[in-house]
């Protein structure tokens, strides 16, 4: 006997689940970003290659999810 | 086309698009990337035939394209001697752009970028330059130490870091540089697949009430679209940039 049963595609549930921990990374890094420059306006222009470099890889991780939801959706 | 038969929801069969020639391999995908292979070619050669102090429009355009993969991208991420990496990074940032920017042209409409093979070889093609850019400057043995072994950490830990080093820096790279590409032009066209397709589903019920949400959906499309010329021009710079970045650490001097 099941206390709780989930049909149907779960891939998507799957891909909503991964989309968490980058979408709390993605807002971390800007938030740091906002707060350095708001600190030191001067350093907007040098850290904004950093800004995109660390928005990059942590975009990554949700996209995987995304590309392994669509693999997974058919089985 | 009827109404009724909009094909709703989209899904990843909409990327396989049918062949135009005998056997599978000239596609609406493999016309585009001809297409912007020659267009750059063209437009290039063009901008830069007869070079002037005062430059013309087209040459502004290709000066400032090149300045600024030699610039911003080779100079700031690779060092002094990033300005010969700077023709490779001006080439890939162009295609990338045009290829992207396909997703969003009339006619077009599909980024061949959505397919991973085209990101799959551009990420490889960087792969295998800083790989052997590194390899060339520290041996294969010391770029394989630069590349494991982190330096100022307790020898205990090294079974543990050396693999997820390893796993980071050799295996992850290139996979997700050539994912992060394809994911991005892969959703963005499925979004905008969902926005108009839904929008005429919605008018094919004949429901008054569905009309009105039919119409915010097509409105949603052209904001997506306007979104989609951002991302297209953030991811073109994003693969690049990381590209610069990758080769700078390879040639970086161990710590």
């Amino acid at each position: 006997m099941f206390l709780a049963e989930l049909t149907g595609d779960v891939s998507s549930l799957g891909y909503g689940l991964g989309a968490i921990g980058p979408g709390v990374g993605l807002g971390i890094v800007f938030a740091a970003y906002i707060q350095a420059s708001a600190r030191q306006p001067e350093s907007a222009a040098p850290n904004r290659t950093w800004l995109i470099l660390g928005f990059a890889v942590i975009e990554a991780l949700a996209l995987f999810g995304l590309a392994l939801a669509f693999v997974f959706s058919g089985s | 086309m009827n109404l009724a038969e909009v094909p709703f929801p989209p899904s990843v069969e909409d990327f396989f698009l049918p062949s135009l020639a005998a056997g599978y391999w000239v596609t609406k995908f493999t016309l585009m990337i001809w297409l912007a292979t020659a267009a750059l070619i063209v437009f290039f050669l063009l901008a830069y035939r007869n070079p002037k102090l005062v430059p013309s429009r087209a040459q502004w355009m290709v000066e400032s394209i090149y300045g600024f993969a030699r610039d911003s991208i080779s100079r700031d991420l690779i060092g002094p001697e990033g300005r010969k990496f700077a023709p490779y990074l001006a080439t890939l940032f162009s295609f990338i752009i045009v290829t992207n920017i396909f997703g969003i042209i009339p006619f077009l409409q599909v980024s061949p970028n959505s397919h991973i093979a085209f990101p799959a070889v551009l990420a490889i093609i960087s792969y295998v330059l800083y790989l052997y850019v590194g390899i060339r400057k520290h041996g294969l043995g010391g770029y394989l130490k630069k590349a494991t072994i982190t330096p100022g950490v307790p020898w205990v830990i090294y079974p543990l870091l050396v693999p997820i080093e390893f796993f980071t820096n050799l295996v992850n790279r290139p996979l997700t540089l050539a994912v992060r590409l394809f994911a991005n032009m892969f959703a963005g066209h499925l979004i905008l697949l969902v926005f108009t397709l839904g929008g005429f589903a919605l008018f094919a019920t004949g429901n008054f009430f569905y009309f009105a949400v039919g119409g915010v959906s097509l409105i949603f499309a052209i904001v997506m679209t306007i979104f989609e010329f951002g991302i297209a021009l953030l991811q073109a710079y994003v693969f690049v940039m990381l590209a610069g970045f990758y080769i700078g650490d390879a040639l970086e001097e161990s710590h």
